[in-house]
């Protein structure tokens, strides 16, 4: 087994003890709800959409320090950014948790490569992702990481 | 013989390392190791006696057959059943209540019925009585468990108890409190109404003593896997009364008495319940289980694995910030479930195993009641016969770092 502190980076235990815009959102004019039905972690992630760009992003939820750290981060990626831009970055952030490669600039994401050694972790990564794009695209199935290949 | 003072060197895969650190396997709640006696049952009989049973007339299927229906004979003398004709085998403890949920349930539910539940039942517990209760129009109620501290609240009996209560299904030991429940008492209780009871055995069987003609209940479903057989096999044990007047559970060959293009009719219990080819190769494994866990003695494994599971609560209860569940005080199952505030189980599970300890993390199937009690989940630690008081400090120390890891100190 690799070691757990390349799994448990500072910036995950950082962002698991003090989430970022967690909390549900009164503006907010899409939401989508996201759950693993075999661990039970839940995210629900809320977005006000202005134009097309996501003015304002949070989220709310339960569940192991990867799955609350990787929905803390991914709100911080996404604020300001359009739906294509969201899809690429999380296009990226995907190839790190399942290849455990780095990210092309230097950002915060690339704590999150240690996933790729523990596959059994990578739907906690991604779970709050498929909440956000979900929502972006505003459907209302709840995006649940048991119909994802990931 | 197995003996008290060597039984770790009966299970062989306690002893190998697990990331570097000597296994300490405190996940027995989900499933035991299996003693080599065990393991030898099995081999022995793949070896020697695999034949189909009930079909053939020659030398191996009829060794077959003998230890087969030898299987049942030593189950319900286990369970001191009446006879070996009130022990249906199943996949285990799932199975056997789908079983009587089906089969007792579609034959006497009905519109306006009340199926009784406890808030504690595991989803197998649970499910079965959902869908037959979607499919007979009767009722699920509950009685409710009482907080953390996760009894029975009793107090609340007479409320729900009623006599449109049909039905009481109850589990014996919580699989995520570790609540012993009175069982004699619930189904003294339920008889007075003229209700049927079902006892979910499957954290109990391995545990404790279990006579169901001294708990007075009418059917008791276990797992093989849960006291050291193998996975695949169970039984659920019925008062005979009551499965000669059921229908079939499924279809198919060896369960017939005679077949015609349009009708056919059922042999009794407890061919009536076992279509097609049973499980005889892993119910071996129930008569070899059995003989191992008598000759440890039933008392004393209860005793064992109740000091284990009190002691693990004590020694966890100075951890900072920890919430333990189930009594405080009075009689417990050998597990202990607990959580943090700040430090979600899977991530407990995770640390734990770098030091070689295995144990749960989750909801335990028990959704609802976990939501009840403001949780996603715990973490679990559970008992066995070859576990040791050591093996708990090994755990506490664990966690005093996994703590120490998540606070940043
Ligand atoms: C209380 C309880 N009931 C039922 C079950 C289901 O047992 P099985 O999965 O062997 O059918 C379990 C085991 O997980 C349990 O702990």
């Amino acid at each position: 087994m690799s070691d757990l502190t390349d799994l448990y980076q500072q910036v995950i235990l950082d962002h698991n003890r003090r989430p970022r815009n967690r909390g549900k959102l009164p503006s907010a004019n899409r939401v989508a709800h996201g759950d693993n039905p075999t661990c039970g972690d839940q995210c629900d992630v809320y977005l006000r959409v202005d134009g097309d760009r996501i003015a304002e992003i949070s989220f709310d939820g339960s569940g192991c320090a990867i799955s609350q750290a990787s929905a803390s981060l991914m709100t911080t990626r996404l604020k300001g950014k359009t739906a294509a831009e969201a899809e690429k970055l999380y296009a990226e952030f995907h190839d790190i948790v399942t290849t455990g490669k780095e990210p092309e600039e230097i950002s915060d994401v690339g704590a999150f490569a240690g996933v790729h050694a523990f596959p059994a972790r990578i739907k906690c990564a991604t779970l709050g992702w498929h909440a956000a794009l979900n929502a972006l695209k505003g459907d209302p199935a709840p995006a649940t990481t048991e119909s994802h290949t990931d | 013989m197995p003996n008290w003072s060597t039984l770790r060197d009966d299970f062989p895969a306690l002893h190998q390392q697990v990331n570097g650190k000597p296994l300490v396997y405190l996940d027995n709640a989900a499933t035991t190791q299996r003693p080599r006696a065990v393991i030898d049952a099995l081999s022995h009989f793949y070896e020697r006696d695999n034949a189909n049973v009930h079909r053939g007339l020659h030398a191996l299927s009829m060794r077959a057959t003998d230890a087969y229906e030898g299987a049942r004979a030593r189950v319900a003398q286990f369970l001191n059943a009446a006879a070996s004709e009130e022990i249906i085998f199943t996949r285990g403890t799932t199975e056997s209540i789908n079983l009587v949920a089906a089969s007792w349930g579609s034959a006497h539910l009905k519109a306006g019925d009340v199926i009784l539940l406890t808030e504690m039942e595991h989803h197998s517990n649970l499910v079965p009585w959902q869908l037959i209760a979607q499919r007979t129009g009767a009722k699920l109620r509950y009685l409710p468990v009482t907080g953390d501290e996760g009894l029975l609240d009793l107090a609340q009996l007479d409320r729900v108890l009623t006599p449109e209560v049909k039905v009481f299904a109850f589990t014996h030991i919580s699989n995520s409190l570790g609540t012993i429940n009175p069982v004699a008492e619930l189904c003294a209780r339920a008889k007075k109404i003229g209700a049927i009871t079902v006892i979910d055995g499957a954290q109990s069987i391995g545990h404790l003593p279990v006579d169901v003609r001294a708990l007075g209940c009418d059917f008791y479903a276990f797992s093989g896997h849960k006291m050291g057989a193998v996975t695949g096999i169970g039984a659920l044990y019925g008062r005979r009364a009551l499965l000669d007047a059921m229908p079939p559970y499924q279809g198919g060959g060896g369960m017939i008495s005679s077949v015609d293009f349009f009708e056919s009719r059922w042999k009794p219990s407890p061919e009536r319940f076992e279509a097609g080819t049973p499980n005889f190769g892993d119910a071996v494994t129930l008569t070899a289980a059995c003989d191992y866990l008598d000759a440890l003695g039933r008392d004393r494994i209860a005793r064992h694995d109740s000091e284990l599971g009190r002691l693990a609560y004590e020694k966890l209860s100075v951890l900072p910030g920890i919430r333990l569940l189930g009594p405080k005080t009075g009689p417990r199952g050998g597990l202990v479930s607990f959580a943090f505030a700040d430090v979600h189980a899977h991530d407990i599970v995770t640390f734990a195993d770098e030091d070689g300890i295995a144990l749960r993390g989750g909801h335990h199937c028990n959704q609802p009641l976990m939501r009840k009690l403001g949780l996603t989940g715990t973490t679990r630690a559970s008992f066995y016969v070859y576990n040791t008081p050591e093996e708990i400090d090994v755990l506490v120390a664990s966690l005093r770092r996994i703590l120490k890891f998540f606070s940043g100190s």
